[in-house]
């Protein structure tokens, strides 16, 4: 702003450096554009934080030259916690509690990231029973994760009945987690060492039935949206992300694999019991919307697939490792990374020797396919927009940390 | 009765029946979209909810109605009357039997269509008038909607109108009255040269009354709640009842048109003069059968783009539609009265 005065300090909207939601900030242009003499404007509008398919509290100012985007600006940090610097003052069995309220939807995967990074600080080994009971619980995770994703994925395209039957399967996920872990969406479950409570007694028939339902529900799901001729010819050809951009924006997950680059950290750098785990990692060919919803699906398919082998196969033995009652690990510094639902989660972890870390990065896939959006975004029309934002999958509690 | 005073209570009959209607019509739709998302719909207020929709209809009259404050306040007003009072005067027509009926129009299908197709009108004088740019773009979502399905709907009626020789509604249904062979009823559905019609005339309906796979102009993923944004209380109450009402009479027209009106297959007319309110009655079921459909889709189906409805309109119906008209005029006045011929 030039001409802010000394004198005067702004904060909140108006400070230096964020937006007046009068002005239109940089890159967005308000040129007129004469049509027959006309002098016509275009249009600013503020896409959220409050706007049904901004999934959360997302907010774009989109300028529109009739229904086509010419820009699209992203602003953060609605859901801003602080996570990264909370985690500073937690000890390291506790940081697992901040991951769930970072990426809430998918919640263990987080959690797992963080203990993998411990143990391997600590050299922790990890008893094989607790590995595969993280395994189940992760793919548990990511089916209910990319439930609500199809749900959603509908509910964008303005189909309210895809969501509804969604959430039938995602209610019976939900049961199941918090049969195991006590919670429906903060688990607190993953801990360094294992898992905070072995199976209680009948969950695997609960599971099975669960696993042999969802068989058939899938397909379903899968035939309700896209079988539908209107569904495709929604996604088809929007938001085209191909294999050369999706790497340059640092894309990871079902984005990137629908570009067709074969990156999945189960199989390129297993951990847990994934190594031991049969399953095959959908890619997709063009990179564009339809691409990454039949790649969500097919994960889905795939997650069924490893979770009835999880059930078939689970060792016996303790559900943790004997870890102190406080965790002290070794000066040093590590990363540790997960396959979430929406992408690689990644954990930078800086000690000190302390009882919690002396710096915590939290590495979140939403944000790199955030800055996809913006890039994506102009040329298309505004209903496009929102099935980008849908298909991408971005999960704003995770952006903002 | 004088005939002022049947004018009167003829209006009054047909007020009633809307909003009986409108009421009615609320409560089924979220019964059967309930049913079909799996969930139970409204069961708190009365038994399986019956009430909610009167308690809501309470609700909106003692709501604070709210003009925003960059509103053209006149404008804003008036929306909402545009958009009612054609939803209200497309009922006049409406042949419920061949006596009940508000008033008897000779160019009753003409006139129910235009006062439909003044609707949009209103509504895109609701989103421009409310000085919000997300009713803006819902309001001109509807106004280039209107202008690409007024024509095709239009156009997929006049093959009955061709076939029956009449556009008054009464004659049309007196049209499809027998059977052919002693079999089939004379109703138009039954004719195969009107289906592709038909399939035309539910497309540009369902854009009519802005349902759900070209319920653009409010779309409420995609622009909020488009023209309504800024609409509270019984405003938003009226453009609402419209909606419900416009669905009413566009599923009216349809089996007026196709199937039958009052009419049941194989039934001598001479019941209908015996029992007064079967005719009615059948006229309602096979209304609300029709509604039943038209949310059936719009419980399952996504919403397709603004620019796939253009093409839709302007580069399928339109053309389809026109192929018809002269599809059915060779056949109907040059082939048939050579078959006629021949028998004879």
């Amino acid at each position: 702003m030039s001409d802010a005065r000394d004198d005067i300090i702004t904060v909140g909207l108006l400070a230096e450096g964020t937006h007046d939601p009068g002005v239109p900030p940089a890159g967005i242009r308000r040129a007129p554009t004469g049509v027959d003499g006309l002098a016509t404007e275009h249009l600013i509008v503020n896409m959220g934080p409050q706007h049904p398919s901004t999934h959360g509290v997302l907010r774009m100012l989109v300028e529109l030259d009739g229904e086509e985007i010419l820009n699209a600006e992203v602003t953060l940090g609605y859901l801003h916690r602080g996570i990264e610097k909370l985690a500073e003052h937690r000890r390291f069995d506790a940081i697992a509690t901040l991951m769930d309220r970072g990426d809430y939807v998918s919640g263990i995967m987080g959690e797992t990231a963080v203990a993998l990074a411990v143990e391997r600080l600590m050299e922790l080994e990890v008893p094989r029973r607790a590995q595969w009971i993280r395994v189940m619980m992760a793919e548990i995770n990511r089916i209910a994760t990319h439930l609500l994703w199809y749900g959603t994925m509908g509910l964008d395209t303005g189909a309210m009945g895809p969501f509804l039957y969604a959430m039938r399967d995602r209610e019976t996920l939900l049961d199941i987690l918090e049969a195991v872990s006590g919670a429906r969406m903060m688990f607190n479950y993953v801990r360094p060492g294992g898992v905070v409570a072995d199976l209680p007694a009948g969950i695997d028939a609960k599971i099975r039935g669960f696993c042999d339902a969802f068989d058939t529900y899938v397909e379903e799901h899968d035939a309700i949206l896209s079988g539908n001729e209107i569904f495709q010819a929604r996604l088809k050809g929007v938001g085209v992300i191909d294999a050369e951009k999706a790497l340059a924006f640092g894309l990871t997950g079902p984005n990137l694999r629908a570009s067709g680059v074969d990156f999945d950290l189960r199989k390129k750098r297993p951990y847990d019991a994934y190594a031991e785990m049969e399953f095959d990692v959908p890619l997709g060919t063009t990179g564009d919307a339809m691409d990454r919803f039949s790649v969500r699906i097919e994960e889905m398919r795939q997650s069924n697939r490893i979770i009835r082998q999880c059930i078939e196969g689970m060792p016996e033995g303790e559900h943790t490792a004997k870890v102190p009652k406080i965790l002290r690990p070794p000066t040093g510094e590590v990363y540790a990374s997960v396959e979430s639902a929406r992408g690689e989660v990644g954990i930078h972890l800086v000690t000190d020797g302390g009882t919690s870390p002396y710096r915590m990065h939290y590495h979140g896939p939403s944000l790199y396919a955030l800055q996809a959006l913006e890039d994506l975004m102009p040329g298309h029309l505004l209903a496009d927009g929102c099935v980008m934002i849908g298909s991408t999958d971005i999960m704003l509690g995770e952006v903002d940390r | 009765m004088s005939p002022a005073l049947a004018l009167v209570v003829k209006l009054l009959a047909v007020i009633a029946l809307m909003l009986t209607n409108g009421v009615l019509m609320i409560y089924l739709l979220r019964k059967v979209l309930g049913h079909l998302h799996i969930r139970l719909g409204p069961m708190h207020v009365g038994p399986h909810g019956i009430f909610q929709t009167m308690m809501d209809v309470v609700k909106l009259l003692t709501k604070e109605d709210l003009t925003p404050r960059l509103a053209d306040k006149a404008l804003f007003f008036l929306a909402p009357m545009i958009v009612f009072v054609p939803s209200f005067l497309a009922y006049l027509a409406l042949p419920f039997s061949d006596t009940l009926k508000a008033t008897s129009l000779e160019t009753g299908l003409l006139f129910t269509l235009a006062a439909l197709s003044v609707v949009p009108i209103g509504i895109l004088l609701a989103g421009w008038s409310s000085g919000n740019k997300w009713g803006l773009l819902g309001g001109m979502r509807a106004a280039a909607m209107q202008i690409a399905y007024e024509v095709p709907l239009l156009l997929s009626a006049l093959p009955v109108v061709m076939l029956a020789g009449t556009t008054d509604l009464g004659g049309i249904v007196d049209a499809q009255a027998g059977t052919w062979l002693a079999v089939v009823p004379r109703w138009f559905i039954t004719n195969p040269l009107l289906w592709p019609t038909f399939i035309i005339f539910v497309v540009s309906s369902l854009i009519e009354v802005n349902q759900t796979p070209f319920d653009m102009s409010e779309g409420e993923s995609e622009i909020v709640a488009g023209f309504g944004s800024d609409y509270s209380a019984m405003k938003f109450g009226l453009i609402y009842l419209s909606e419900f009402s416009n669905t009413f009479v566009v599923s009216a027209i349809g089996v007026t048109l196709f199937f039958g009106g009052w009419m049941l297959p194989w039934v001598p007319a001479a019941w209908y003069e015996a029992v007064p309110v079967l005719a009615p009655t059948v006229f309602m079921l096979k209304t609300y059968l029709g509604i039943v459909l038209m949310w059936w889709i719009r419980g399952t189906y996504p919403r397709v783009r603004i620019d796939q409805l253009m093409d839709l309109g302007w580069k399928r119906l339109i053309p389809a539609a026109l192929v018809m008209i002269v599809l059915t005029g060779v056949v109907d006045k040059l082939i048939v009265p050579l078959f006629n011929g021949a028998v004879s």
